[in-house]
């Protein structure tokens, strides 16, 4: 079977759709457990904060690879059938989540201590204080360095290839096997990831301009 | 049914697993040193603009930040043949990782020179000295000094990102425990083992480059 160049773009706009669409759930779901993992990071109980410590350093001190691995074959171990897609999903959540949590517990903790203070003799519960006073403020210095990680978490994504998933990386493969074109088509394969990544990263910077100036 | 976890098929190829990770911290040892000697070079190229060398560092630093380092890999294994460049899996595999880090630590450096205050240089010049050795004498290494956390950080990463390096069959610590694996088919304690050993690896090589960088760049003993 013959492959002209559009066959080629072709398919890798198909493998492009679900790198996208995998970068998205990760991102979306990561952030929601990034939340939670945050909130326990920082909590006045300090076996929450030790798990939640643990949990970050976990996925911040091993390969992406192997924490694919353990999802993907650990979940069968639980007697389910898991697809590769559910396992890349979740993995990257899980990934997502750690590095999420540990990106907004920097700009948490440079609030100023005056601003837990104040709104504690307002009597506001722990909760209502990072609720109403805290995250608030977080989220501004916050916006750029989320936006800059988001990149982490499509290229993240390429490596989910390595289980099966049908994404950009693995679709690039299995075209430069049937056509015999490596170095096109892995350029082309790369070019689809900077054509991803790099207003990402453009936009990063751009805020980081905007919202970190002094006012 | 209850999974019964066993752990002994994996530990009786203990001695793989141990020869693997010798080899992933040997590959990262080189992508380290010729990664950081590019970042210094880069940094240098692209804080005092050498034209036109500045522009093509600031080109190869946003094409490898914003590609994923196993389509790197992959262009450089399996496409650069096609321009009769044919590198072993060793070869590709370091050469990826240098310039991974290269570019990422052209940018860390960088900032670190940036925050250099300008009247260090200008009393550099007053010892008339030229722009080179004010770089080498003066700016580099209390740059290095404050970025070091940065640039620690980003070892420690592009160390976990060689396990994709199995994939071209580079013999490291991934592809030990894919070997082994599939011998055992006791796929997830295979895994585990694997991760905690990447584990103790990076919290070991974190300490180990926090320890250097106080005896070489901040001057303690």
């Amino acid at each position: 079977m013959d492959f002209t160049f559009w066959d080629i773009l072709r398919n890798l706009l198909l493998g492009l759709q679900w790198t996208l669409l995998l970068s998205l759930v990760a991102f979306v779901f990561g952030g929601l457990a990034g939340l939670l993992v945050l909130v326990a990071r920082i909590a006045q109980w300090p076996v929450l904060r030790g798990l939640a410590r643990g949990y970050i350093e976990l996925f911040q001190g091993t390969p992406l690879l192997m924490q694919l691995f353990m999802v993907f074959f650990g979940i069968a171990l639980l007697g389910l059938d898991v697809s590769a897609w559910m396992a890349a999903a979740i993995a990257l959540t899980l990934f997502t989540s750690a590095f999420l949590a540990e990106i907004w517990r920097g700009c948490v903790e440079s609030i100023p201590r005056g601003q837990w203070e104040a709104s504690g003799s307002l009597a506001l519960s722990r909760m209502e204080q990072l609720r109403h006073v805290i995250l608030p403020q977080a989220l501004r210095i916050a916006v750029a360095p989320t936006v800059g990680f988001s990149v982490q978490v499509v290229k993240g994504t390429a490596v989910t290839s390595i289980i099966g998933f049908t994404e950009l990386t693995k679709t690039g493969g299995m075209l430069a096997n049937a056509t015999f074109e490596p170095f096109m088509v892995y350029g082309l394969v790369a070019l689809g990831y900077f054509i991803l990544c790099y207003p990402l990263s453009l936009s990063a910077r751009y805020l980081e301009r905007r919202l970190h100036a002094p006012a | 049914m209850a999974y019964a976890f066993d752990f002994a098929p994996v530990l009786a190829q203990a001695d793989l697993l141990v020869k693997g990770a010798w080899f992933t911290l040997q590959l990262t040892a080189v992508g380290t040193l010729l990664g950081v000697a590019i970042g210094v070079l880069g940094a240098g190229v692209r804080a005092w603009r050498v034209r036109p060398f500045d522009a093509l560092f600031g080109l190869y630093v946003e094409l490898i930040r914003n590609t994923p380092f196993i389509v790197q890999l992959f262009f450089i294994f399996f496409g650069l043949p096609a321009l009769g460049i044919r590198l072993s899996e060793w070869q590709a595999a370091v050469l990826a990782m240098v310039v991974n880090l290269g570019a990422y630590s052209t940018e860390i450096i960088r900032a670190g020179i940036q925050a250099i205050p300008k009247g260090q240089l200008e009393a550099a010049a007053a010892l008339a000295m030229s722009r080179f050795e004010a770089f080498r004498h003066v700016v580099l290494q209390p740059a290095l000094a404050k970025v070091w956390p940065a640039l620690t950080s980003q070892i420690v990463i592009v160390m976990l990102g060689s396990a994709v390096c199995s994939q071209i069959a580079t013999e490291e610590l991934s592809f030990a425990a894919n070997f082994i694996q599939s011998r055992n088919f006791r796929a997830f304690e295979t895994y585990l083992l694997t991760t905690v050993l990447y584990l103790l690896m990076a919290i070991v090589l974190r300490q180990l480059l926090a320890w250097l960088g106080q005896r070489l760049l901040m001057g303690k003993r």
